[in-house]
C-alpha cells in the first residue's frame, strides 16, 4: 500500500509530539525550523498524492485490516485529488503561517504554537483523507481541541476569552450534533466505513432516521463551516486569534466542514437520495444564499479589520455552499479551486492584518486611520488581495467562481451569478474600504454607533501580550505576498479547470468509491472534457471589481453627499441591520439557541425535501 | 418499553442544552455539556445492546456465548476521553474568565458585538 | 436577546429539535436486537484472530487503532492546552513558593495514613490493570488513570508540597509528549516492519496470557504513559489554582 498516506499523518503528529515533550526546553530556533520543515514535507506528500490519485483513490487500510466479504473491519483512507488538495493547502498554510509567524511569541509561547499547530496540522489532514465516519469524527474533535486553545494563545484580555469560550461550546456542540448522526446511521447500517453506508443505504428508500441521520450530520459540520445560524461563534473567535492563527482558521478550518458535508453526502448518502436532488439543491442554495448575504452585509459594518475578515470568510463559505449545493460536478469543481484559491487569499490579508497589529498595536480601522502609509507594501498587498476576493481574474478564485456559475446556468439557477457578484462586491468593498482608510487615510473621522464596543484596543488586537510592537521582520512580507502569488499561479494553471472537473466526477461517483473501497477495483479511465471559463464569467468578474470599488467610494467620500441623503441612508441602515447587528451578541447563550433552532430548521428542511 | 433509552438521549440533549442557553455561571454551562454529551454515550451503548447478552470479554466464555457490540464500546470510550478533555479545558477557560471580568456570569462577559 | 426571549426561541427550537430527534428515532432497531454486521462478525473473529480475550481493547488498539492514536493527541493537546491557559504570565516566571501551603498544612493524620498507605496498592492495581488490558477489561487508559489518582491521592494525603518540589513539569510534559510519540511510533514500527501502520510486529502469543495479542499489549505502555501524565497536569494545574486563590486570601 501507498505509504504516503499515513506517513502525510503520522509525521506532522510525531513531531508535534515531540515539541509538545520538550517544549520546558524553550529550544525556540530548532523547533521553528523542524516545525517549518515538517510542515514543507507533508505539503511535498500531500501534493504527491494529488497527483498519484489523479487517475483513481488511493485506498490504505491501517493495521492491514481488509475488507471481509463487503464488510470493512479496520479503517481506511481513501485519497483523491480534493482530499489530497485540501490537505496540502492546510499544510502549505501551516507552512507560511510558521514563516510568518518567526519568532512571534516568546520562547515558551512559540514552542507550544508549534507544538498545538503541528497537531492540528495531522488532524486537518487526517480529515480530509480518512473513508470511516467515526475517524472523521475524531479527527474533528483532534482539529478543535488545538484550536480552541490557539484561539485564546497566549492572550488573557477580555474579548480573546469570549471567543475561546464562544468557540470551545459551539463547536462541541457541532461534534455531539455528529456523534449523534453516527450513532444513528450505525444503528441501521452496522457500519462506520463511507463506502460500506453508501452501500447499505443505496436504493433504499428514505425514511426518518435516515433523513435525521443526514441532518444532524450536515448541521454538525455545518457549525464547523460557519453557515448560518451557526456562524456566530466565527467572528468572535476570528477577532481574537492571534494573525498566525487566523490565517489557518480562515484558510482551511471553516472549509474543511463544507468538505466534510460533500465528502459524506456523495459517498454515504447519494445513493439514497438521488431523486430528491432538487429539493435538497434548494436547501443547500438557500442556505448558501443567506450565509453569504449575512457575512457580506455584517463585514460591511465592521471597524475592526480582522472581525471585517471573519465575517468576509462566512460570506464566502456562504457562496462555496452554493456551489457545492448544486449538487453537480462542475459546480463541484469550481468550489474546489475556489476554496483553495480563495483561502490563500484570505490568509494572505489575514497575513497583513497581523503586520498592522505589530507595527502599531491596534485593529481598529478608525485608530489606523492613515498609519498604513508607513508600509506601503502591506498596503499594496492588502488591495490585491480585496480585488482577488472579487474575484478578478486571472486569480484562482476567478476560475473556481466562474465553474460554479456556469454549471449554475446549465441548471437554470440565473440568480446565482447575480448573488455571486452582489456578494463579492460587497465584501470586496468591505475591505477596499478598510484598505482605503487604513492605508490612505481616506474617509471622515465619524463618530457613530457602529460596532465599537466596550473592549479596549489591545483586547480586539487579540494579539499576545509581550510581543515587540513598532518593528515589523522583512519575513513577515514574505508570507502573505508568496500566498498571493501561489493564487494567482493557481488561477494561470492551464486545464485546470477540466482537471478538476474529472476530479469532480469522481468524487460524485458513489459505486466506483464503494468498488475501490470495498473491491478494490480501479475506475475506468476517462478521458478529460474540457471545461473552462466563458467571456461573461470574466465580465461579471470585472462587474464585482467594480462594484466593490463603488461600495468602498460611497463609504470613504460619504462626506461627498448631501447631507439630507446621508442622515436617511444612515437611519435605513440602521433599522434594516439593527436586528442583524445585536443577534451577534457575543453571548453564548444566544449562539446555542441559535444553533439549536438551526438545527431544528435544517431538520424540517430536509424532511420536507426528502419526503 | 423498548424505546425508553431512545427517549431518554433525546432528553438528555434537550435538558443539556437548556441549561447551557439559561446558564447563569460557566462551571455550571460545563457540566451541563457533559449531561449532553452522555446524550451520546447512552444513544451508542443503546444501539449496540443485545437481549440476554453479556460483556464482549472471552477471558471465560467461548465465542459462540452471545454478547454485546464491542464496536461502541470503543467508541464510547473514546468520546468519554474526548469530553473529559473538553470539559477541562472549560473549566480551565472559566478559571481565566473569573480572573479577567471579575464573575463567571455569561450576561455579563461578552464584550465583543455587532 | 434578553434572558426571556432567549428562553422563548429556545422553547420552540428544542420542540423542534426534539421532534427531529423522535422522529428519527422510531427508525432505530428496537432496543436490544442489534443487527450489524460489525460488531458480530468482530466477535467471532477476534479472539482467534488476534489471540486476545478483550475484543474492546482490539478495537482500539488494533482494528480502530489510527482512532485511538487521534484520541491520545486530542488528550496530549487538551492537557498542554490547559496548563498553557491556567499558567499565567506571571505565575509561569515565578514557581509556586517551595513553602508548605497554609491550604493544605492541616490535614488529618487518619486521612495522611490512609491516603499514603492506599497510594501502593493502587500503583499495582493501576499496573495490573493496564498490563491485562488484552486479557480483561482494563488497558492502558483505565491503568493510567489508575496510576494518576495514586498520586493525586498521595497529593491529598498532604503531600502536595513534597511532589511540587521534585520540579515535576518537566517530567510531566515530557512524559506526555513521549507517550504519544511512542505510540505513534508503534505505528511507524508496523509501517517500517510489517506491511501497514499499526500493523502487527509481534508473534501472537498463547491465548489467555500476557504475552498474547502481539503489538496490543505494548501499546498500552505509551498509552500509559501519556494518560497518566495529562491526567497529572491537568490535576496539578487546577490544584495549584486553588492553591493560588488560598494564598491570596
Amino acid at each position: 500500500m501507498n505509504a504516503l498516506v499515513p506517513l502525510a499523518v503520522a509525521i506532522p503528529i510525531v513531531a508535534g509530539a515531540a515539541v509538545a515533550a520538550t517544549t520546558t526546553f524553550h529550544w525556540r530556533r530548532p523547533v521553528e525550523v523542524v516545525a517549518t520543515t515538517v510542515a514543507v514535507c507533508v505539503t511535498a506528500l500531500a501534493a504527491a498524492l494529488v497527483v498519484q490519485s489523479s487517475g483513481g483513490w488511493i485506498v490504505y487500510w491501517f493495521a492491514n485490516w481488509r475488507p471481509h466479504h463487503n464488510v470493512a473491519l479496520g479503517i481506511d483512507f481513501a485519497v483523491d485529488p480534493f482530499g489530497a488538495g485540501i490537505a496540502a493547502l492546510a499544510a502549505f498554510l501551516v507552512a507560511l503561517s510558521f514563516v510568518y509567524g518567526w519568532h512571534y511569541f516568546d520562547e515558551l509561547g512559540q514552542t507550544l504554537f508549534h507544538a498545538l499547530t503541528l497537531i492540528f496540522l495531522a488532524a486537518m489532514v487526517g480529515f480530509a483523507l480518512t473513508g470511516d465516519l467515526f475517524n472523521l469524527f475524531v479527527f474533528f474533535e483532534l482539529a478543535t481541541v488545538p484550536a480552541i486553545v490557539l484561539t485564546g494563545y497566549m492572550n488573557e484580555e477580555r474579548g480573546p476569552l469570549q471567543g475561546e469560550m464562544n468557540f470551545a461550546v459551539t463547536n462541541t456542540l457541532g461534534a455531539f450534533l455528529v456523534l449523534t448522526g453516527i450513532g444513528l446511521l450505525y444503528a441501521r447500517t452496522g457500519a462506520l466505513n463511507l463506502a460500506q453506508i453508501g452501500e447499505a443505504l443505496a436504493g433504499k428508500g428514505t425514511d426518518g432516521l435516515v433523513v435525521t441521520a443526514f441532518a444532524l450530520l450536515v448541521a454538525g459540520f455545518f457549525v464547523k463551516a460557519a453557515v448560518v445560524p451557526f456562524h456566530f461563534w466565527l467572528a468572535d473567535a476570528y477577532a481574537v486569534a492571534p494573525a498566525p492563527v487566523c490565517v489557518l482558521f480562515s484558510g482551511i478550518m471553516s472549509e474543511l466542514g463544507l468538505y466534510a458535508v460533500a465528502r459524506v453526502y456523495w459517498t454515504s448518502f447519494s445513493g439514497a437520495f438521488g431523486a430528491h436532488e432538487e429539493a435538497l439543491r434548494a436547501v443547500f442554495l438557500g442556505a448558501g444564499v443567506v450565509t453569504a448575504l449575512v457575512g457580506a452585509v455584517m463585514a460591511l459594518q465592521q471597524r475592526n479589520l480582522k472581525r471585517l475578515l471573519a465575517f468576509a470568510t462566512i460570506a464566502h463559505i456562504g457562496l462555496f455552499l452554493m456551489g457545492i449545493g448544486l449538487l453537480d460536478a462542475k459546480a463541484l469543481a469550481g468550489a474546489g479551486v475556489w476554496v483553495v484559491g480563495d483561502g490563500l487569499v484570505r490568509g494572505a490579508l489575514f497575513m497583513c492584518v497581523g503586520i498592522l497589529v505589530q507595527r502599531f498595536g491596534d485593529v481598529d480601522d478608525v485608530d489606523l486611520r492613515g498609519l498604513g502609509r508607513a508600509v506601503p507594501f502591506t498596503g499594496v498587498l492588502f488591495v490585491l488581495g480585496a480585488l482577488a476576493l472579487a474575484t478578478l481574474p486571472p486569480f484562482g478564485s476567478f476560475v473556481g467562481k466562474a465553474l460554479v456559475e456556469g454549471a449554475a446556468l446549465d441548471k437554470g439557477y440565473t440568480w446565482v451569478p447575480a448573488v455571486i457578484l452582489v456578494v463579492s462586491a460587497l465584501v470586496g468593498g468591505a475591505v477596499l474600504r478598510a484598505a482605503g482608510v487604513v492605508f490612505l487615510g481616506l474617509g471622515a473621522p465619524v463618530q457613530e454607533a457602529g460596532s465599537r464596543d466596550e473592549a479596549e484596543p489591545e483586547d480586539e488586537a487579540g494579539e499576545p501580550i509581550g510581543v515587540e510592537r513598532g518593528r515589523v521582520p522583512r519575513f513577515m512580507l514574505v508570507s502573505p505576498a508568496l500566498l498571493l502569488a501561489c493564487a494567482l499561479a493557481l488561477g494561470l494553471l492551464p486545464d485546470l479547470s477540466s482537471w478538476a472537473f474529472h476530479a469532480a466526477q469522481r468524487f460524485e461517483d458513489r459505486a466506483a468509491y464503494a468498488a475501490a473501497v470495498l473491491h478494490d477495483t480501479r475506475p475506468p479511465s476517462a478521458t478529460l472534457q474540457h471545461v473552462g471559463a466563458t467571456w461573461s464569467d470574466v465580465l461579471l468578474s470585472l462587474g464585482a471589481v467594480a462594484g466593490a470599488f463603488a461600495v468602498a467610494a460611497t463609504d470613504l467620500f460619504r462626506e461627498r453627499v448631501p447631507a439630507i441623503f446621508r442622515s436617511r441612508a444612515q437611519r435605513l441602515r440602521q433599522v434594516a441591520l439593527g436586528a442583524a447587528t445585536a443577534s451577534h451578541s457575543g453571548h453564548v447563550g444566544d449562539y446555542v439557541t441559535w444553533l439549536t433552532f438551526g438545527a431544528a430548521a435544517f431538520g424540517a428542511a430536509f424532511a420536507f425535501a426528502l419526503s | 418499553m423498548s424505546f425508553l433509552p431512545y427517549a431518554v438521549v433525546v432528553w438528555l440533549f434537550v435538558v443539556g442544552l437548556y441549561g447551557i442557553v439559561t446558564s447563569h455561571n460557566f462551571v455550571h454551562l460545563t457540566v451541563c455539556l457533559t449531561v449532553v454529551q452522555s446524550s451520546t454515550y447512552v444513544l451508542l451503548l443503546a444501539v449496540g445492546y443485545r437481549d440476554d447478552a453479556t460483556a464482549p470479554v472471552f477471558t471465560a466464555l467461548s465465542t459462540a456465548h452471545k454478547a454485546v457490540d464491542p464496536v461502541v464500546h470503543a467508541l464510547t470510550f473514546i468520546d468519554v476521553i474526548v469530553e473529559a478533555v473538553v470539559a477541562a479545558l472549560l473549566l480551565a477557560i472559566a478559571v481565566q474568565v473569573h480572573k479577567r471580568f471579575g464573575t463567571l456570569d455569561p450576561d455579563e462577559c461578552h464584550p465583543m458585538r455587532g | 436577546m434578553s434572558s426571556r426571549t432567549r428562553v422563548v426561541v429556545f422553547g420552540v427550537a428544542a420542540s423542534g429539535f426534539a421532534a427531529l430527534l423522535l422522529w428519527g428515532f422510531v427508525g432505530l432497531p428496537d432496543f436490544g436486537h442489534y443487527r450489524g454486521p460489525y460488531g458480530l462478525i468482530l466477535n467471532k473473529t477476534v479472539v482467534s484472530a488476534r489471540h486476545v480475550t478483550n475484543v474492546p481493547t482490539a478495537v482500539n488498539f488494533d482494528y480502530r487503532a489510527i482512532d485511538t492514536l487521534g484520541e491520545e493527541f486530542i488528550l496530549l493537546s487538551g492537557a498542554v492546552g490547559l496548563a498553557l491557559t491556567l499558567r499565567s504570565r506571571r505565575e509561569r516566571e515565578e514557581r509556586p513558593p517551595e513553602t508548605p501551603d497554609r491550604g493544605l498544612e492541616h490535614t488529618s493524620e487518619a486521612l495522611r495514613i490512609a491516603g499514603l498507605a492506599l497510594v501502593g496498592p493502587l500503583l499495582v492495581l493501576g499496573f495490573y490493570i493496564l498490563a491485562h488490558g488484552h486479557l480483561s477489561p482494563g488497558g492502558g487508559f483505565q491503568g493510567g488513570v489508575i496510576l494518576a489518582s495514586a498520586l493525586l491521592l498521595a497529593c491529598l494525603a498532604g503531600e502536595f508540597a513534597t511532589l511540587r518540589r521534585g520540579r515535576p513539569w518537566l517530567v510531566m510534559e515530557a512524559a506526555g509528549g513521549l507517550g504519544a510519540a511512542g505510540y505513534a511510533f508503534l505505528g511507524l514500527a508496523g509501517l517500517l516492519g510489517a506491511s501497514a501502520y499499526f500493523a502487527d510486529l509481534v508473534p501472537l502469543g498463547p491465548m489467555g496470557k500476557i504475552t498474547s495479542g502481539g503489538t496490543i499489549p505494548i501499546a498500552n505502555a505509551p498509552v500509559a504513559l501519556e494518560v497518566t501524565a495529562a491526567f497529572l497536569i491537568v490535576w496539578s494545574e487546577l490544584l495549584d489554582q486553588a492553591l493560588l486563590v488560598r494564598r491570596r486570601r
